[in-house]
């Protein structure tokens, strides 16, 4: 038993559509995935492979412009089926049929140095699946990190219990941990739940994290563990990437086979499904929508940092759970602002739903109110326990300040530890994006 | 319904209609109505149910106590003045109702009017900070008040410490305040000494014509305390009894004179969450101790120092401010830490100005204005310890 933390400040949305632990995973092999490269911030992709091009799970199926050794792997076998671009013919996503029965490649073991070790990862799209602080990028290689953080836990808002997927891996974990071990100089800290029972080495500091979302965020568990100081480099990644590498290193074949939580409270009966990484969602959610006639909006992920998929989307990593919610934009609520109505989901004291501790809500996806300058004070502290003043940040990120940005602790945080400033801030700010904006200024000013 | 209508002329104000001036007018009316549709495009997916109109509406309705009370008010100081023996209570509501009337309208054209142009001329979505300034300015003025002179003060303060600041949670001091400072300020004659504060002429027949007299002064109970009267005394005649002073039935601004009425106002605040209960109490704490010095060091030359440390805080406009001015979070301190700064601050200055300044009898808003004057170097205090953190974790 570890070091154990215990969380005060946070927020845990009580959402409708939740799992109660007692579902079956059911299997619905993909037809066809896709890798959205804007999904690894940090990472300008280059195509590998053109449409058509035959494909087996773990083929690069493209490499970042800079570090040219950093590639993003196909999750699945079968044929390059659409590179989709964007405006300024920018890669939106690469995606591939998947064909049954694809061989798979099969992968010789990583080297004993750190720099195989290292190229080794790169190659098989493990390098991609991690993150470093400051700027909360794909690592930059050749920087060794002080620390690495393993979090071993989801405490996003309905999300799937990553204890319950990597149940029984305790091999693969001991092997992944083992592999990224001799990448850093310092250690190597995994955050679990108190009752999660994940086995791990002894070389690796088991930390409990207690306490309400958003415990489970890396940047949460650096600040209360070992903060970032200007200068320093640290790796964050999830417990499920670490099984994945032990698990390659150990068979030396590929398995992007995932579990996938589908959640909401536009989902009739929330349900877990096995499928490839990246697949598409419309199969996995075919039947389990409420069958009205409203608006939805399509969540890979949680609501809090998922992204807008549609209908016609695919998963999106790191996320492992698809939340169907309200869109909301077909209604029409008179004078909104004055409900007095027990279904408004709110921290504030003055909805009548803050006298009901146990209820659940099904929010839709409106703003619930007009954009505005920061007005109410000390909002966002509540929901942020990092020592971090986040308003502050925020105007010196607004500002363009970068002295000011470093003093504040830029390089401490992520785009989502500021997911549930955004949810609670009746300014309706885009906090995420503001961040992200600053973090992506400063590298650019800096490096 | 009301929504057909609104979609129908919804297409004059698009940038090519003929009403396109006034899209801004109309914004603003469609989204009071109407919870806007738009959803979120970036980052979080679902919003929390609370806005800034609700914040605003609720500030709004804890006001209203007070404003109620100072119709009441309004009406029984005149009836009293004027010796009408027969107190009808709905005859001294209507009188107050009709006094105030025009003084909330006029705040409120002048104000929203300046508003809706600026949001208009910028591009913006109106914003509804002014509701509560709005009713706040007639709650804080005296009765007396010639209406151009609420017009001009309030389109000055509107326009010098808010909109070019860049409006609604950029301005440094509280608007509603800088009104009073203003009218205070610019017209001295009309805005202090006895006869500003009971209305005292007849309205529409009702009420009567106020005869001044050595028995019926109209001096505020903190005006009669700094001309060296041993204790304050109501309309009536009658010596003020703290209780009596916490009910607040004695001549003063408007809306500010009830203690209870003001507390009911700050239960409903600190209920909903919405104001900061840090300043809040700060403020309190602030005016005991420094009413408790001033008692316990009082002096003849300040009249003021002889007054209870309680009485401080339930005479003249000191509660109003500590609820209602003092916790404007635009104006206020942002940090934890600083609120109770600037909250004990408030507090201390406001008795300070009150007691040793013979000038001015009461001295709230003074007190509040200097502060948010300084709540930003309280801030910039409290972050840079956050940032000295920081700062050693690094040379450690």
């Amino acid at each position: 038993m570890g070091k154990s933390i215990k969380l005060n400040r946070g927020l845990d949305l009580r959402l409708e559509g939740g799992l109660d632990g007692s579902e079956k995973p059911i299997a619905i092999p993909s037809s066809s995935v896709a890798i959205y490269p804007d999904d690894f911030p940090g990472f300008t992709p280059k195509l590998s492979v053109r449409e058509g091009d035959l494909v087996k799970p773990g083929t690069p199926l493209m490499f970042d412009k800079v570090n040219e050794q950093i590639k993003l792997v196909s999750p699945a076998g079968g044929k390059v089926k659409a590179v989709v671009r964007g405006e300024r013919r920018k890669i939106i996503r690469v995606e591939v049929e998947t064909e049954n029965g694809a061989p798979s490649a099969t992968v010789t073991a990583p080297g004993k140095s750190a720099d195989e070790i290292a190229t080794w990862l790169q190659n098989n799209g493990f390098w991609a699946m991690m993150r470093q602080r400051p700027y909360d990028i794909v690592p930059t290689p050749g920087v060794t990190p002080v620390n690495i953080f393993v979090t071993a836990f989801d405490s996003a808002p309905l999300a799937l219990s990553l204890a319950q997927t990597t149940g029984g891996a305790a091999t693969e974990i001991a092997k992944g941990l083992e592999l990224l071990k001799t990448l850093t100089s310092g250690e190597i800290y995994v955050s679990t739940r108190r009752n999660d029972n994940i086995e791990l080495p002894s070389f690796v500091h088991n930390i409990i994290i207690e306490g309400p979302h958003p415990a489970g965020n890396p940047g949460v568990q650096i600040a209360n563990i070992a903060p970032v100081n200007k200068g320093e480099t640290v790796w964050t990644l999830d417990i499920v990437t670490v099984m994945r590498i032990g698990r390659l290193a150990l068979t030396g074949v590929a398995d992007w086979s995932t579990t996938v939580a589908i959640v909401g409270s536009e989902v009739k009966e929330p349900r877990l499904v096995t499928t490839q990484a990246g697949a598409a969602i419309a199969p996995l959610i075919a039947g389990a929508t409420e069958g009205n006639e409203r608006h939805l909006r399509i969540i890979a992920g949680n609501v809090l940092t998922g992204v807008n998929a549609g209908e016609n989307g695919f998963l999106h990593f790191p996320y492992r759970q698809v939340t169907v919610i309200p869109e909301g934009d077909d209604v029409d609520e008179f004078m909104g602002w004055a409900s007095m109505s027990p279904k408004k989901m709110s921290v504030s004291r003055s909805f009548i739903s803050s006298l009901l501790p146990g209820k659940k809500f099904a929010p839709d996806a409106r703003l619930n109110g007009g954009r505005r300058a920061m007005i109410m004070s000390e909002q966002y502290d509540k929901v942020m326990p990092m020592d971090i003043l986040p308003e502050y940040l925020i105007k010196a990120v607004l500002a363009r300040d970068i002295d000011q940005m470093e003093r504040l602790g830029i390089y401490e945080v992520a785009p989502e530890d500021f997911a549930l400033c955004e949810y609670v801030d009746p300014s309706k700010l885009e906090l995420q994006k503001i961040v992200r904006e600053g973090l992506d200024y400063l590298r650019k000013e800096l490096e | 319904m009301l929504r057909k209508y609104l979609d129908k002329i919804k297409p004059n104000f698009e940038p090519d209609g003929k009403l396109h001036a006034f899209r801004s007018v109309f914004d603003g009316f469609e989204t009071f109505l109407y919870t806007p549709r738009s959803t979120s495009q970036s980052g979080v997916h679902v919003h929390d149910s609370l806005d800034s109109k609700r914040v605003m509406i609720i500030v709004v309705a804890a006001l209203m106590p007070c404003l109620l009370f100072g119709m009441y008010n309004a009406g029984y100081q005149n009836f009293i003045g004027s010796g009408i023996s027969d107190l009808n209570f709905w005859s001294i509501m209507l009188y107050g109702f009709l006094a105030i009337l025009p003084k909330i309208l006029v705040t409120y054209i002048v104000g929203l009017g300046i508003e809706f142009v600026v949001a208009q001329w910028r591009g913006e979505e109106i914003q509804e900070g002014f509701l509560v300034t709005g009713i706040l300015v007639p709650l804080i003025c005296p009765i007396t008040t010639p209406l151009w002179m609420l017009a001009v003060a309030t389109a000055f303060s509107v326009i010098f410490v808010k909109e070019v600041f860049g409006g609604t949670g950029f301005n440094i001091f509280n608007v509603a305040l800088v009104t009073r400072a203003v009218l205070f300020f610019g017209y001295p004659a009309q805005m202090s000494g006895d006869r500003a504060f009971i209305s005292a002429e007849p309205i529409c027949g009702l009420g009567g014509t106020v005869h001044y007299s050595d028995a019926f002064t109209g001096a505020t109970p903190l005006g009669q305390i700094a001309n060296g009267a041993s204790a304050a005394t109501d309309a009536a005649g009658n010596i003020l009894s703290t209780w009596n002073a916490f009910l607040g039935l004695y001549p003063g601004s408007f809306g500010e004179t009830s203690t209870l009425c003001v507390l009911i106002g700050a239960a409903i605040l600190l209920a909903t969450g919405i104001a900061s209960w840090k300043i809040m109490a700060s403020v309190f704490a602030g005016g005991l101790f420094m009413g408790w010095i001033a008692y316990t060091f009082q002096s003849p030359l300040y009249p003021g120092s002889a007054l209870q440390p309680i009485d401080q805080l339930v005479y003249g406009g000191f509660a109003f401010a500590a609820v209602f001015m003092a916790t404007d979070p635009v104006t206020a301190a942002r940090t934890g830490v600083g609120k109770y700064i600037y909250g004990f601050l408030v507090g201390v200055i406001a008795i300070i100005i009150r007691v040793y300044n013979n000038g001015y009898p009461e001295g709230a808003m003074l007190a509040v204005l200097l502060m948010n004057a300084l709540a930003p170097l309280i801030d910039y205090c409290v972050v840079q310890a956050n940032i000295s953190r920081r700062m050693k974790r690094t040379l450690r």
